[in-house]
């Protein structure tokens, strides 16, 4: 039988100990953080080498075997759920962080680190990788590459494209190549780096990134404050950008979501306020000191109440309603889809309008919270998978959030990635000829659509 | 002829036992947090390590796509009931409890490891449990040698499933409950107790037991032993044997009902969470459960009776050593008793308390698991070892037998100078100091 040969012929690439194929094992990679989206693979190979994973896809290639590559596993977009069967290729003994160039601000990491581990390395030498996603403390550095991860810091930090240099890569049929490198300018050819960064593992493996590296911020500053109405704080927002500031971080989080966690927690959240913005900014102590006092004016001026942060404990215990935004929704019921479509910063008070027009038309819970700043909200969805239901409006309210923030001149995705949760509606959001160029981009590195075939661009 | 039993058959009646548990299954929302804090998934970076697959190996079988086989089993034996999972998931799923489902579900399919059987059928009866291990007790010396300082010892002969290297403790020649009469009165007492010993405490680390009784009576405290206790059946309950620990339990009640005292005090993280627990695993029978009730309302962890009632500060003497802190899971996340240690700590004169790293994460001990997975738990272990290390501490404390004694064979195993107490034996010497 095939599948005997092919996992013979694994073993010999990688031996016995890391070819997984008990239904036990093979269960545990069925899946990721995404609701609804469990396959079997055939088998789970766990390589050490780029050289080992050369190998692998060399023989996958050869036979037209689909490969899903994999790391912790955390993603929202069942971007790694093995959906055709094949080989899951587990990336998590890429372990190292090689090395901390201090004279070029440049980290050269495998891609089966921590995000958090690679801030706790470069900490000690007063540096920060300033991409945090939700899953910081456990994300796999590849897996962030991979969805193009975002987070909090976004708005005045960028994303994981901003601070991805170069790339080793694993091309499908076999060879290894080099992208970017130390350099801070380079123009030398397409730039392939960010071609592979948010492919979602459709056009090659990473194996190892280079990263470049800032100075931690000395001081930062938070405050938070409460809105009557939408419109207030969604003018506040505008303000900020306008008046110069750039917060490092700019959160929303709207009536469902302030009444769920004081429901949960009691700490004494205004239950009536329409919406609570949480902001910090960072950097230089002068400089902090004087963008608070302007901060702090425009969220007045806007019909904002403020209240600052007096100390490290009051910070922690301000930030409890974000930090315990999703806990709390996801307490709520069963299952828990944390959408991210994104709007232009401007166009947020209409997507949370129409997101709650969504979650009237179809009687489904939806909170929302996110980031602010950068237009990338996150609409929570729960409810409970089992009840199929209930799962038709859900669908429906998705298609009503997914279509409208496309309308609003939004994407689909501000940081998940599409994988299968966002594809059928990929097409309406880019058209016919913006698929068909994706796909020609495809086939070019992937002939024989074996890298995690059906995702982020549906059928080949 | 005989109906043949198809697969579909087997995963049908498999599912049936974990049906009861589908909502609580379907609450973990599959994000992986648990990832961050497992000290398994930690070393192994495997997904059927953690919570998360464990959970949805579970619901696996509930669906019918997989019976509980061997390997289900030994999955679910992969566990250190650490509870630092719950403790960590935002949607608040009991993932422990839950794994203790599954060895349940999988001891009714596939029936208990023979070596957890033997030593269970002993648990069973308590005199028979008493009378062997008086006798390792007495014949300790010819198979263990003890390492000088560190109230460890090491086989002098191959002990089966145990690595030859490993330090363990000693088994002591006569119980804690030998040497003391089952009421040790003292004139004038204020309040009355009893001790619930443990098993770890009576046979092997008597000291500890020791010194809760020598801090009680400084304190004016009459102290009550009843003898006819036995195991808190926390090894049985986290095996699955639900059914066992349960009858434990309830003689354990019984015993500790013939004594009228204030609380009931033991010095065992473990042995008082489930003391606590009573009520819960009792649940299911509303006399039994309003039974253990009545007893756990009394329990207290040692530290946690002495803050709560007092303790004689005059009496205390100086301890120079420099002390850091392990927190035991059952401690931390089981009764969450983990700042009344410390303040004890931190009221002894001359004492300078430094905190380790990552202080609340398991020592690897796990009861018995690091019996079955030496070479895994040895790895955690080495973790705790290399953070007590960077404090330069003279003392490592930890209010559980099972800690001290794991976290001592990786002192031995790192060759480094610590020695391990429990806290309450830093306050009995700062007594015995205070008396000089």
């Amino acid at each position: 039988m095939q599948n005997t040969q092919m996992i013979e012929e694994l073993k010999k690439i990688v031996g016995e100990e890391y070819v997984l194929t008990k239904p036990e094992d093979l269960y545990a990679y069925s899946y990721d953080a995404t609701p609804g989206h469990s396959y079997m693979p055939d088998a789970v190979v766990i390589p050490g080498t780029a050289k080992e994973v050369s190998e692998i896809l060399k023989y996958a290639n050869t036979h037209k075997i689909p490969v899903y590559t994999r790391g912790s596993g955390t993603n929202l977009s069942a971007g790694t759920a093995p959906l055709k069967g094949g080989i899951v290729l587990l990336m998590l003994r890429f372990n190292k962080i090689i090395d901390v160039d201090l004279e070029n601000l440049i980290a050269e990491v495998e891609v089966g680190v921590v995000v958090q581990d690679i801030n706790d390395h470069v900490g000690q030498f007063g540096l920060m990788y300033p991409p945090d996603p939700g899953t910081v403390k456990t994300a796999s550095l590849g897996g962030t590459i991979s969805e193009n991860a975002g987070g909090l810091r976004g708005l005045k930090y960028g994303i994981t494209k901003n601070y991805v240099q170069g790339l080793e890569v694993v091309l499908t049929n076999g060879e290894i190549i080099h992208t970017g490198g130390k350099n801070v300018k380079d123009v030398s050819g397409y730039d392939m780096t960010k071609l592979f960064t948010g492919a979602e593992g459709t056009l090659g493996v990473i194996t190892k990134a280079y990263l470049k590296l800032i100075p931690k911020p000395e001081a930062d500053k938070s405050m938070i404050a409460t809105f009557k109405t939408l419109e207030d704080a969604g003018n506040a927002v505008a303000g900020i950008i306008a008046a110069k500031i750039i917060p490092a971080t700019l959160e929303l989080i709207d009536n469902k979501t302030i009444r769920v966690v004081e429901d949960f927690m009691h700490v004494g959240l205004p239950v009536d306020a329409a919406a609570i913005l949480l902001c910090t900014v960072d950097g230089n102590p002068i400089v902090v000191e004087d963008e608070a006092k302007r901060l702090e004016k425009v969220l007045a001026d806007n019909n904002g109440e403020v209240h600052l942060a007096k100390s490290a404990e009051h910070k922690e215990q301000l930030w409890t309603a974000r930090r315990m935004a999703l806990p709390c929704l996801a307490k709520l019921r069963p299952t828990t889809f944390v959408e991210d479509a994104t709007v232009p910063r401007s166009k947020i008070p209409a997507f949370l309008a129409l997101v709650e027009k969504a979650a009237a038309d179809n009687n489904v819970t939806i909170g929302t919270f996110g980031h602010a700043g950068d237009g990338n909200m996150h609409p929570t969805i729960v409810c409970d998978i089992r009840d199929e239901e209930e799962m038709k409006r859900v669908y429906a309210a998705m298609d009503a959030m997914f279509r409208g923030a496309v309308e609003l001149g939004g994407t689909l995705s501000g940081e998940h990635g599409i994988g299968l949760g966002k594809l059928p509606w990929m097409e309406f959001q880019h058209g016919k000829a913006g698929m068909e160029a994706m796909k020609a981009v495809k086939r070019a590195l992937d002939p024989n659509l074996i890298l995690n075939p059906g995702k982020l661009l549906g059928e080949c | 002829m005989a109906k043949e039993i198809t697969r579909e058959a087997i995963n049908a009646h498999d599912a049936t036992l974990l049906r009861d548990i589908d909502d609580a299954l379907a609450n973990c929302m599959k994000c992986g947090n648990c990832q961050a804090v497992c000290p398994i998934y930690r070393e192994t970076r495997k997904e059927h390590s953690v919570a998360r697959g464990k959970i949805s190996l579970m619901q696996a079988i509930l669906n019918g796509k997989l019976p509980i086989s061997g390997a289900f089993d030994s999955i679910m034996a992969h566990c250190l009931n650490c509870k630092s999972c719950a403790a960590a998931c935002p949607c608040g799923v009991p993932a422990d409890e839950l794994i203790l489902r599954g060895r349940d579900a999988a001891i009714k399919v596939r029936g208990l490891h023979p070596i957890k059987k033997n030593v269970f059928r002993l648990l069973r009866n308590r005199q028979l449990f008493d009378f062997a291990l008086k006798m390792g007790g007495t014949f300790g010396g010819l198979t263990f040698k003890k390492i000088p300082g560190k109230m460890a010892a090491v086989s002098r002969l191959p002990m089966p499933g145990m690595d030859p290297n490993r330090a363990t403790a000693p088994i002591a020649s006569s119980p804690l409950r030998s040497q003391f009469p089952e009421v040790i009165k003292v004139p004038g007492a204020k309040l009355r107790v009893a001790f619930f010993t443990g098993c770890t405490i009576n046979y092997m680390y008597t000291d500890m037991g020791t010194a809760v009784i020598d801090v009680l009576k400084a304190n004016n405290i009459e102290v009550v032993i009843p003898g006819k206790q036995h195991c808190c059946a926390t090894p049985v309950h986290v095996s699955g044997d639900f059914d066992l620990a349960n009858e434990m339990a309830r003689k354990t009640i019984e015993e500790f009902e013939r004594f009228d005292v204030d609380y009931v005090i033991g010095a065992c993280g473990s042995c008082v969470e489930a003391l606590k627990d009573y009520p819960h695993w009792l649940e299911k029978d509303p006399v039994w459960k309003a039974r253990a009730e009545k007893l756990s309302k009394k329990v207290r962890e040692i530290s946690e009776f002495l803050i709560e009632v007092g303790y004689d500060k005059s009496l205390m003497g100086p301890v120079n050593k420099t002390i850091t802190m392990h927190d035991p899971c059952h401690m931390i996340r089981g009764i969450k008793v983990t700042q009344q240690p410390r303040e004890i700590l931190k009221s002894i004169p001359g004492v300078k308390f430094v905190e380790m790293k990552e202080h609340d994460r398991c020592c690897g001990s796990g009861g018995s698991f690091s019996l079955a997975h030496y070479e895994l738990s040895r790895k955690i272990n080495d973790r705790k070892c290399a953070n007590i290390k960077a404090t330069n501490a003279d003392y490592v404390t930890a209010s559980c037998p099972s800690c001290r004694m794991h976290i001592t064979d990786g002192l031995v195993q790192n060759k480094m100078p610590q020695v391990v107490f429990h806290p309450i034996q830093v306050l009995a010497e700062s007594y015995k100091n205070g008396k000089k």
